[in-house]
């Protein structure tokens, strides 16, 4: 297979969406700030975004959903950096860290 | 075999620059210690993932994504990131050490199956294009089919926006 036309099948896409999805899994597994965290979520959207944009060139009759899905996506995940960016704020303000390990009020 | 010095052929070139940045940026996002530096990772994987919407037909979306995720989600990001400056060099090993290892199995199994899944199914193509998905019926269909949702996700935004707000408000005086 030709390496150059790779930009013309569906599989790259998906397998380029996966690999997003598992770095940003291990990611938000393997840090230990809450802003470490975030980022890392924010890959795990951009692979699904991949993959239904992807989906959304090769095999869906009407070609707009997959975009208007993916705008929505951006939407909701500008939201949820803005909330989750204060609620860190609020966190850093009482317990001058970040560290997930440094907030363990409710552990039991 | 393509020449390498065709339209197609240095656009083909382009398509695997774009991989390229998208899969390494996304490893400095994760791997990077200093946060700044993978707050500057995310940014470059999202130029990449904007480059590969081009390549996907959809040009606008890929403005979009430059304009929403690198000029706006990434400097937000880099605000919180100054306003909380942590020690993060400490860098002490207080968990248990089978933690990173026990994470890159199940993230690698996790994209090694999807992965697997998504080349071994047999995707069927739709019979024919109703829309050719242009920037035109993008905006007509925001604003018929989709207008409701449009309307609530405004009302989403304009709550997140409040809620930050008087999230990162409340003491202040401390």
């Amino acid at each position: 297979m030709n390496i150059l036309v790779l930009s013309n099948s569906l599989d790259t896409y998906l397998v380029i969406g996966a690999l997003l999805f598992g770095i940003g899994f291990y990611g938000l597994m393997q840090r230990q700030t809450f802003i470490g965290m975030l980022i890392s979520a924010e890959l795990i959207l951009s692979g699904a975004s991949l993959n239904f944009m992807a989906f959304n060139r090769f095999l869906a009759p009407d070609p707009t959903v997959g975009q208007v899905f993916t705008l929505f996506t951006m939407a909701i995940a500008a939201a949820e950096a803005a909330i989750a960016l204060s609620i860190i704020i609020a966190v850093y303000r009482n317990y001058k860290s970040i560290d997930t390990e440094d907030v363990v009020d409710l552990q039991g | 075999m393509m020449s390498l010095f065709t339209v197609e052929g240095l656009s083909g070139l382009l398509f695997l620059g774009f991989i390229g940045i998208t899969l390494a940026g996304a490893l400095i996002a994760t791997s990077a210690r200093r946060l700044i530096r993978s707050v500057a990772g995310l940014a470059l994987c999202f130029l990449g993932v904007a480059g590969l919407y081009y390549y996907l037909n959809s040009p606008f979306v890929a403005l979009m994504q430059i304009l929403i995720y690198v000029g706006a989600v990434c400097v937000t990001i880099i605000f919180a990131v100054m306003l909380s400056e942590s020690s993060e060099l400490k860098q002490v090993i207080r968990r248990n050490v089978l933690v990173g290892p026990l994470a890159f199995l199940a993230s690698a199994l996790l994209a090694w199956a999807l992965a697997g899944l998504a080349l071994k199914t047999t995707w069927r193509p739709a019979p024919g294009l109703i829309t050719r998905g242009t920037v035109e019926n993008l905006g007509q269909s925001l604003l018929t089919t989709y207008s409701m949702s449009f309307e609530l996700i405004s009302v989403v935004l304009l709550l997140a926006v409040v809620g930050s707000l008087v999230l990162a408000r409340t003491g202040r005086d401390k």
